[in-house]
């Protein structure tokens, strides 16, 4: 016959104050699991951890360039090219917001055709293209430039151009002209960082002629062989490789050619911290910090900015006589 | 049982899990960019982005522990007061971390160039003075330390953490090209945690004219 269970030793009674803690236990558990899911979550979206840009897909790992394909012609370096993720996911383009993944993901807006660029000014023949017949009349060429921007990082771009000079001297500049102003598209419907006062709108940008027509100086439309995607410039943009990457206007509407120097954006923005020229000098510092080195993207280490960011053989001549640390 | 969980179960008080769970709340910024790091999804130039969010970390939870007291006293959150070391300890830990990670991986220990930019750069001056000045606050942030300077000393002391306060926004400010947006928000909350205290202060003042004893809210409240 069974027994009976016995009844169990009162040594293992949960003690009544125990058995009350029970609920507390769960409760306290409870509030600190959400004030430390909430908490931290808060925190990690203020400090920048939860922008879609920071969980981009992993790139490749290291400097990790391919080598070019074709046999690099006179203007092209040979050094490891950026990724083509990193190339168009970290990009300056504040028409689209002033971080660094805005472009990338809010310039898919701007709609890039139809296109038309006027050519203008101190010209003979002034003249309105469709940027598909600019680019049949002046067919991209491929060109590999190191690309070093103002705020001390770099990049290896294969870009898809054609010289600059080719179309100025298509227009005929007459004796008058001196300068090239240049002018991004302005819609703030488009651009949705129009709408902000950071800067003045459009941004326009400018060189001297003599830069303007130098054989290194393209209008790009491309790079990596894949049509110019919107982020970095899209339909067509200025490619200056031995200035900062600010000369490098985006996405470009006019290209004016004037007696007088043009007002350039971040030079009217901060005109001690950004010059007319921004040639890269790593002897000339920006005042808030050192140009003295850069970072290569996809690298660990700085390596040394080199004057005119390598291409001193090449154009150093322009600025001979000139005081460098004064025209920066 | 989880060390979290003990914690939770054993600490007394009105809030136990309080101080445990914004603990584990203050360290999230560092899982996220280690983890991050690790995967590789830093983004093109994961360096400065680190650096950039160890300093907004440190900046965020500094504002947070200057929080504290003004919590108490306009809203009568008196809990407040009991994590304020901890937000203070964390916002220096992850300044130590953004400093460390600025000289040994950005500059590559090169200290030329370090003390090139903190003597000729305003910019990395204040984040640099800011760090220093917090420095005193960390060693003393024990309730020995409270004892052997005596508190009226201790407390004179740790009213350095409103310029260190200051010197991070301005830092902050100076780091953007020209969108000083987010910037400008960390500023109006540290000085409206200021003019909050500044607010308080004339307000006691008045209280203790009017009654000879003033309220014994000068006590230690080293937590």
């Amino acid at each position: 016959m069974p027994q009976p269970p016995p009844n169990p030793p009162s040594s293992e009674i949960t003690p009544e104050a125990v058995y009350a803690d029970r609920r507390r236990f769960l409760k306290n558990a409870a509030l600190f699991a959400a004030t430390a899911a909430g908490a931290g979550a808060g925190l990690v979206w203020l400090t920048g951890g939860l922008r879609p840009g920071s969980r981009a897909t992993p790139r490749t790992a290291g400097t990790a360039g391919k080598p070019i394909a074709p046999a690099p012609g006179p203007y092209d370096t040979a050094e490891p090219q950026t990724p083509f993720e990193a190339v168009t996911t970290y990009n300056n383009f504040y028409e689209f917001g002033s971080n660094k993944d805005d472009p990338s993901r809010l310039a898919g807006s701007l709609r890039t055709r139809p296109w038309t660029v006027a050519v203008d000014g101190e010209v003979r023949r002034p003249q309105t293209f469709d940027v598909d017949a600019l680019l049949s009349a002046f067919p991209p060429q491929d060109r590999v430039y190191r690309m070093r921007c103002v705020e001390a990082w770099s990049m290896v771009i294969p870009w898809q151009g054609f010289p600059l000079g080719d179309l100025l001297r298509r227009v005929e500049p007459t004796s008058n002209a001196k300068y090239v102003a240049f002018a991004t598209l302005l819609d703030p419907a488009q651009m949705p960082g129009q709408r902000r006062g950071y800067l003045e709108w459009p941004y326009v940008e400018g060189l001297r002629l003599d830069e303007a027509l130098h054989p290194l100086t393209i209008l790009a439309s491309g790079l990596y062989g894949r049509p110019l995607p919107n982020q970095n410039g899209a339909p067509l943009r200025l490619v200056v490789p031995w200035k900062y990457g600010f000369k490098g206007i985006k996405s470009i509407v006019r290209v004016t050619l004037t007696r007088d120097r043009p007002p350039t954006t971040w030079n009217l923005a901060a005109p001690e911290e950004y010059g007319f020229y921004a040639n890269v000098n790593p002897k000339v510092d920006h005042p808030r910090w050192s140009q003295a080195t850069e970072r290569r993207i996809g690298e660990l280490s700085r390596r040394p900015t080199l004057p005119f960011n390598g291409y001193a053989e090449q154009v150093a001549g322009l600025y001979a006589g000139m005081d460098l640390a004064r025209w920066f | 049982m989880s060390l979290a969980a003990r914690a939770v179960a054993t600490r007394g008080g009105p809030r136990p899990w309080l101080k445990p769970a914004v603990f584990v709340a203050a360290l999230a910024p560092l899982a996220s960019i280690l983890l991050q790091a690790s995967r590789g999804a830093l983004g093109a130039n994961p360096i400065s982005e680190a650096l950039n969010r160890l300093g907004l970390t440190a900046l965020v939870l500094l504002l947070a522990s200057l929080a504290c007291t003004p919590a108490r006293e306009v809203l009568g959150w008196v809990w407040a007061i009991g994590l304020r070391r901890m937000l203070g300890l964390f916002a220096y830990f992850y300044a130590c971390l953004h400093f460390a990670t600025y000289a040994a991986v950005d500059q590559g220990l090169r200290w030329k160039a370090i003390v090139a930019d903190v003597t000729k750069r305003p910019f990395i001056l204040s984040g640099f003075a800011a760090f220093l000045l917090l420095t005193p606050l960390a060693a003393t942030s024990t309730a020995n330390a409270v004892r052997r300077l005596g508190f009226p000393r201790w407390k004179r002391l740790h009213r350095l953490v409103y310029a260190a306060g200051a010197l991070a926004a301005f830092h902050f400010w100076l780091r953007v090209k020209k969108d000083v947006r987010e910037p400008a928000i960390y500023a109006t909350v540290l000085a409206a945690l200021l003019l909050a205290r500044a607010v308080v202060r004339a307000r006691d003042r008045r209280r203790s004219g009017q009654r000879p004893a003033p309220r014994p809210k000068a006590a230690p409240t080293v937590d």
